[in-house]
């Protein structure tokens, strides 16, 4: 037992439950901000009254989810130093530029222009509204960027040397774009997009399950459905290239997230099992002959490492690696075919009034954000047992503080987290069951609309 | 050659102080809170600050940031040894920052929103002032990490440095509000800021007089010729400043007051830097002790020295589009 509550256990726990906490509102505020200069763009090019209110629609939940975000994130900035000291005094030469340009290109950014965002429209003309909401929009994917720079050199260092027990840089190219980076902010963005897809796909199809006339309720439907259909088979191709630059970095993390045990030639893909460390075998296995070796390797008989070519004390948790590798994939594999099915119901003309679709897509609503999840817990649990990749272990980053401490601290951030996000969730979720309506009011509230006089709730159209 | 442990010294300070001059105003807001009754006053409270509170915040996401990337060592130990109350500060200032959102989505729970916008605020500048006071009095360092208790942060001037926080910030609060609102609020926080004017020349004194009782170093500095004498405008620019203030709020000036209450925190903050330099972690890791090498701090100060300008041009720019006084029902939700 003594070892379920040791410093490091229990600053690691703190950790991933900080930050797991954190990821979610980014994942869907960088998707958000994005369609969010969709939308007003859409509104400033066509006039039409219905894309301002859904961006009013959606600016509210904005608000709400970045609000969490930034929280949730200051928390993060601290912790490297609070939990992580000797982590921090190693790596901050390396990894502290890449955060201190986030700070500075990024959230500074976002902050500058999303009180505009917010609150100006009354104050600034539609093309400055228009230029704030694309730097909030930009600010989210510069801090995508430099974020998953950190994460990637730590997972695949490069363009350093090591002078007294630090890390120090020596190119900063090397740095900044080291091997793994590429992919990781690929594959991030794309799923930040595919969550915020289907968030908006899923309050479509609740408000269209009541009316399905919903014009706003129409339109964000298609969109997100469009996006589902064209990013999901993409992100099939970026996570598989993805893996391919895994397998070259990290083989360790790959045969856990695989459950091979040996090192073989023509490896079968596991479809089901249950890994077990300490017997060093994955029990009720389920494979695809030669598949493995296929997919990792592009050759039916090529190479594949199992977790037996390193010693125990270097192997990642292959339990955990393995069943959220899967929750990801299927997940994945799941949007691919919401998103096919979308193209079939619009080529029927029933995108909009066919219930069982409509029900999936509200089902599949919080999946983006469990896929997001199960990737992270791949790609960090897999890279365990160190911090940064083969050089530095992680039971060498903790601060020297008491067990007590960090559990006290870790009690506090779960009672917090879950009352307040909790409450801020149910408001998200809230916010969301109101429909779309002609008069949307915006964060700005009852001020005066420049048409609101005007438009009046159109006609319905007969279908089409 | 440029020193660039001492330009970077020097940025981080500013970035610091710029935290507490714009983060302080709102934190003060939320202190604010409890002393002004009535749901519409604090909609108005609420919405003087509420388009610029995030900007305001990454400051301190910058000092963090930025200790990270240029003194790792003093980020390393100096956030380890003040774990307890840097984790309160984090968690308080969660339940202020959604209050911004939740109360204005909930109208049934508003008050237990207010109270955690209050709470949050209060909670958050009085950790930072324990973090204040526990800096200044030293951390205890050996071998490249912290060597002291966890526990040696607190001590009763430590405890006074957080009190004279939430003074301090109660009257950036007051000034930013007298600017902002007009009316009957606008009378009732002239009221409340003469008392903390007084209460916040009172504990500068304190902490002035406190301050070099704990370190023979800083004693030296400020009661020996002719440091007394290079030293002497600091404290006689408080004595000015305090007393304009004074006048400033009797006289019912709307825009000198809040100038008046920066400039006694800018004046603090400057005789605390002359007090501890060149010291990082007080009290003896120096800046070029604790500096990552040179390779980091210049590609860093490219950066800032491009950004830093951009940054605090559209962050004046978007004070400017929500320039002007604050009325009931604008804007906000």
């Amino acid at each position: 037992m003594s070892d379920f509550f040791d410093a490091t256990v229990l600053a690691r726990a703190q950790f991933a439950f900080t930050v797991a906490f954190h990821i979610v509102f980014p994942s869907f505020t960088i998707g958000l901000a994005s369609y969010l200069v969709v939308l007003e763009g859409l509104w400033l090019a066509k006039k039409q009254d219905v894309y301002l209110r859904l961006y009013k629609y959606w600016s509210k939940i904005f608000a709400l989810s970045f609000g969490m975000g930034v929280v949730s994130g200051i928390v993060m900035s601290y912790q490297f130093g609070t939990n992580w000291g000797p982590f921090s005094d190693m790596t901050g030469p390396v990894l502290g530029p890449l955060l201190g340009y986030e700070v500075l290109t990024a959230f500074f950014l976002e902050a500058g222009f999303l009180g505009v965002m917010l609150f100006g429209m009354n104050r600034v003309g539609p093309k400055l509204h228009f230029f704030s909401t694309l730097m909030v929009g930009v600010g989210t994917l510069f801090s995508a960027f430099w974020i998953l720079s950190a994460n990637s050199w730590m997972q695949t260092p490069q363009g350093f040397a090591i002078e007294n027990g630090q890390f120090v840089p020596v190119d900063w190219w090397l740095i900044v774009f080291n091997p793994s980076f590429p992919y990781r902010l690929v594959h991030m963005v794309l799923a930040a997009y595919l969550t915020t897809a289907f968030v908006v796909a899923a309050v479509g199809a609740y408000h269209l399950l009541k009316d399905k006339q919903n014009k706003a309720a129409q339109i964000m439907f298609s969109m997100a459905m469009w996006m589902a259909l064209l990013v999901a088979p993409l992100q099939l191709v970026a996570g598989d290239l993805h893996g391919l630059n895994t397998l070259e970095h990290q083989p360790a993390k790959v045969a856990a997230m695989e459950g091979h045990w040996e090192t073989r030639r023509g490896a079968p893909l596991v479809l089901f099992g249950l890994p077990d460390m300490a017997a060093e075998v994955t029990h009720f296995e389920v494979a695809i002959p030669k598949l493995g070796s296929l997919i990792l390797t592009h050759e039916w008989d090529g190479e594949v490492q199992g977790l037996k070519d390193w010693p125990p004390e270097d192997r990642p948790n292959a339990a955990i690696v393995f069943w959220s590798f899967r929750i990801m994939v299927g997940l994945g594999l799941l949007m691919i075919l919401v998103g096919g099915l979308s193209l079939f119901m619009r080529w029927r003309g029933r995108l909009y009034d066919q219930p069982w679709f409509l029900r999936l897509a509200l089902v599949m609503g919080p999946s983006g954000f469990v896929a997001v999840l199960a990737g992270w817990f791949t790609t960090e649990v897999g890279r365990q047992p160190y911090l940064v990749y083969g050089l530095l272990r992680t039971s060498d980053g903790v601060s020297p503080i008491d067990a007590l401490a960090v559990g006290t601290s870790l009690a506090a951030f779960a009672v917090v987290y879950f009352v307040v996000f909790g409450a801020g969730i149910y408001y998200l979720l809230r916010l969301m069951r109101q429909p779309p309506r002609a008069d949307e009011p915006g964060p700005q509230g009852d001020a005066p609309l420049r048409a609101a006089g005007i438009a009046s709730v159109p006609p319905p159209r007969p279908a089409e | 050659m440029f020193d660039l442990a001492l330009i970077w010294g020097l940025l981080i300070a500013l970035a610091v102080l710029i935290y507490v001059i714009l983060d302080g105003f709102d934190l003060g807001i939320g202190i604010l809170f409890p002393l002004i009754k009535g749901e519409q006053n604090r909609d108005v409270m609420m919405n003087s600050v509420a388009p610029v509170w995030d900007g305001n915040e990454t400051w301190l996401v910058l000092g963090g940031g930025g200790l990270f990337a240029v003194f790792p060592l003093a980020y390393s130990v100096i956030l380890t040894s003040l774990y307890a109350p840097l984790i309160a500060m984090l968690l308080a200032l969660i339940f202020r920052g959604v209050a911004f959102e939740f109360r204005f989505k909930d109208a049934r729970h508003k008050p237990l929103w207010d109270l955690a916008f209050a709470g949050g605020s209060i909670l958050a500048t009085f950790c930072q002032g324990v973090v204040l006071g526990a800096f200044i009095q030293g951390i205890e360092v050996q071998d490249r990490a912290y060597a002291g208790g966890w526990f040696d942060w607190l001590t009763p001037f430590s405890l006074f440095t957080g009190f004279a926080l939430v003074v301090g910030y109660a009257l950036l609060g007051a000034g930013w509000l007298v600017m902002k609102t007009e009316g009957p609020l606008q009378a009732r926080v002239y009221d409340l800021m003469t008392g903390l004017a007084a209460g916040l020349v009172f504990c500068i004194g304190i902490v002035s007089l406190w301050t070099p009782l704990l370190n023979a170093e800083i004693a030296g500095r400020w009661f020996s010729w002719p440091g007394l004498l290079y030293l002497s405008p600091v404290p006689i620019l408080v004595l000015v400043s305090a007393l304009g203030l004074y006048r400033a709020i009797r006289q019912r000036r709307e825009v000198l007051p809040f100038v008046l209450s920066l400039g006694l925190f800018v004046l603090s903050y400057a005789g605390l830097g002359l007090s501890l330099y060149p010291n990082i972690v007080p009290p003896d890791v120096t800046l070029w002790q604790a500096a990552a090498p040179d390779k980091t701090l210049g590609f860093m100060l490219v950066g800032a020295a491009i950004l830093l300008p951009l940054i605090l041009g559209y962050t004046s720019y978007a004070y400017w589009v929500f320039r002007g006084k604050v009325r009931p029902g604008d804007g906000y939700h």
